[in-house]
């Protein structure tokens, strides 16, 4: 009965830490965010605010000015640029890789490099590369034979270019980041799985095609995942580059969050966007997982097959 | 990604029966592809140490692309000096120090209690903290702020150190519970008969064969509050406790033409990474293979 006692004391002493912090700063105030979002907030006093019911959440998908669609398609574009234009990118670059090419570590380097650059440098960085008046851009396209390509009002002024603009630095940093993971499936595939399909005649193509693609898939859909639901969470190069200018053209969830927050002080209104948030990034994971789960089957029957030739 | 749906068809041919070597022409056209990403890649980063040494005059037309003429180190002096670089280095490494201690502590207690010790809930208990992976911090940013607020604690370092401990705790116990799982139970067991209890099994057999996974957690952690802007942005306005990512903003703002010393600042705050990157870029890479992965 000691023994118990003493077990139970100490479960409960060495979770305590985590849970005081977890449940302090993540879990208690989600909720209170929940309970927030109902009330007409315009201060941080939270004394004497008004309870208005689904106000916020009617005045969010309605109201012009507040602009919360255009910022739920703009993040919806950035995940499905990502998707597909830079997973299939790194996806490209971790197959070539794993080829057993020479130089296959410096090359792994390099690519990862970026990632460890922090985000406000990488956006202060892009903002000089698009600068309309000095930019790199502009002069290597000068080079190439590109002269006065770029729009009116600059890279990222005008408003059918930002959201690319916005796009490629993500791309530029996180391409090396999918790349390693996926990289690190594709040197997990058994060298005799790939010796036995060149023996039977595979090409490199269908080795790739046939065998890696489908053993890395539980790879891919991790890095799905992250793409999908790190789009809806984009804030730092946002707001570094553009702020969600201009005329909204990249506003996303996040900086629509914060501008309410700080320039408005809508208190209520940014906890209905932050609980939103949390829904769709929930309901996209679980989505994504669920899109998986069928294909699983294939990707096994496929290997199997492969395996059996 | 969908675009693979047909059934290999594959005939059992005696005559084929020879390995298939690499193309030739296909392996140029793979180093092609892979030097010209490289390139790519480093091409900005390159760009960004030249215009830190670089003039306004040879920024602005003279000599765009090329090496400095003549290096500049003044930008960097002007760089340390005029804002508080050193100041907000320093925050950043007080901040994420401090942070990354206390999630690491607290992770390694709680997966010991979740994997070695056997209770019900336990697994129910992880999965609650597993949550926190796919919530988004900003989520939990106004009643922080309106708590901290209220308590007269924005503006303290403990106003980040918290909240970053926070979110580095979900990725920490998930990497900390794929390292002790490695661990065999047996240990444990010899502990026991040999008379440790809990405590001391803890002390002396689990945190002894955990180094690896520390490395790995405090990697993926200082990148995360190293480089968080979010928090810092909203809940530090006092200039003597910014951290970089803040300090870099506010830096910005200040020498919005002259663009010497700007590109001496993110040199500066790129440079520790960069300089552990050189060192440690194996550990690193799987750190964050194994934070990926293991989820």
């Amino acid at each position: 009965m000691k023994g118990k006692l003493y077990k139970r004391f100490t479960v409960v002493l060495f979770l305590l830490p985590a849970i005081v912090l977890f449940v302090s700063v993540l879990v208690a105030p989600i909720i209170m965010s929940g309970y927030y979002s109902f009330f007409d907030l315009r201060s941080i006093s939270t004394e004497g605010m008004e309870f208005c019911g689904v106000e916020n959440y009617k005045e969010l998908f309605t109201s012009g000015s507040i602009s919360f669609w255009k910022a739920l398609g703009n993040s919806m574009i950035l995940a499905a640029l990502s998707v597909f234009i830079q997973l299939p990118l790194s996806l490209g670059l971790a197959l070539m890789l794993g080829k057993g090419i020479k130089g296959e570590r410096i090359f792994l380097s390099i690519y990862f490099l970026p990632v460890l650059i922090s985000t406000v440098v990488i956006g202060q960085l892009w903002l000089k590369i698009y600068n309309p008046d000095y930019g790199i851009l502009n002069s290597v396209l000068a080079n190439l034979g590109f002269k006065d390509v770029m729009p009116a009002g600059g890279w990222l002024g005008n408003k059918s270019s930002a959201l690319w603009c916005v796009f490629i630095p993500t791309l530029w940093q996180y391409v090396g980041y999918h790349m390693l993971l996926m990289y690190a499936g594709v040197r997990s595939v058994s060298p005799e799985l790939r010796e036995a399909a060149k023996l039977d005649g595979a090409t490199d193509s269908q080795v790739d095609r046939y065998i890696v693609i489908p053993t890395i898939k539980p790879i891919i859909k991790v890095s799905v995942i992250f793409a999908v639901t790190g789009s809806l969470k984009s804030f730092d190069l946002i707001y570094v580059l553009t702020n969600g200018g201009p005329f909204h053209a990249t506003e996303v969830p996040s900086t629509l969050m914060i501008n309410m927050l700080f320039l408005r002080n809508r208190y209520g209104m940014g906890s209905t966007i932050a609980i939103l948030l949390i829904v769709l990034s929930f309901f996209f994971a679980i989505l994504i997982s669920i899109a998986f789960k069928e294909r699983d089957i294939y990707g096994k029957n496929r290997s199997e097959a492969a395996d059996e030739v | 990604m969908a675009k693979t749906e047909a059934k290999p068809q594959m005939k059992y041919d005696l005559d084929k029966y020879q390995v298939k070597k690499t193309n030739k022409v296909a392996r140029v056209f793979i180093y092609i592809g892979l030097i010209v990403w490289a390139l790519i890649d480093l091409f900005p980063i390159y760009w960004m140490f030249t215009f830190s040494l670089k003039s306004n005059d040879e920024v602005y037309g003279m000599n765009v692309m090329g090496l400095p003429k003549h290096w500049l180190w003044s930008n960097y002096t002007r760089a340390l000096t005029t804002g508080n670089m050193p100041l907000y280095f320093l925050n950043s490494i007080i901040v994420t120090v401090a942070a990354i201690a206390i999630s690491l502590v607290a992770a390694m207690m709680a997966t010991y209690a979740m994997t070695r010790i056997v209770w019900k809930g336990r697994n129910l208990m992880n999965s609650f903290f597993m949550l926190g992976l796919t919530i988004p911090i900003h989520a939990s940013i106004v009643p922080i702020f309106i708590t901290l607020s209220k308590l007269h604690m924005v503006n303290s370092y403990l106003s980040l150190i918290l909240p970053y401990a926070a979110f580095s705790l979900p990725m920490a116990i998930l990497i900390c519970t794929g390292f002790m799982n490695d661990i065999p139970h047996e240990l444990d067991e010899a502990a026991c008969i040999d008379g440790c209890g809990l405590w001391k099994t803890f002390f002396y057999v689990i945190i002894p064969l955990m180094k690896p996974a520390l490395s790995t957690i405090t990697i993926y952690s200082f990148l995360q509050c190293w480089n968080e802007l979010m928090f810092a942005n909203v809940f530090i306005s006092k200039d003597s406790l910014k951290t970089l990512p803040v300090g870099i903003q506010a830096l910005s703002g200040q020498h919005t033409t002259d663009w010497g010393p700007i590109g001496a600042a993110l040199v500066i705050a790129t440079f520790p990474t960069l300089i552990a990157y050189v060192f440690l870029s194996k550990k690193i890479q799987e750190s964050f293979i194994a934070g990926a992965v293991k989820g």
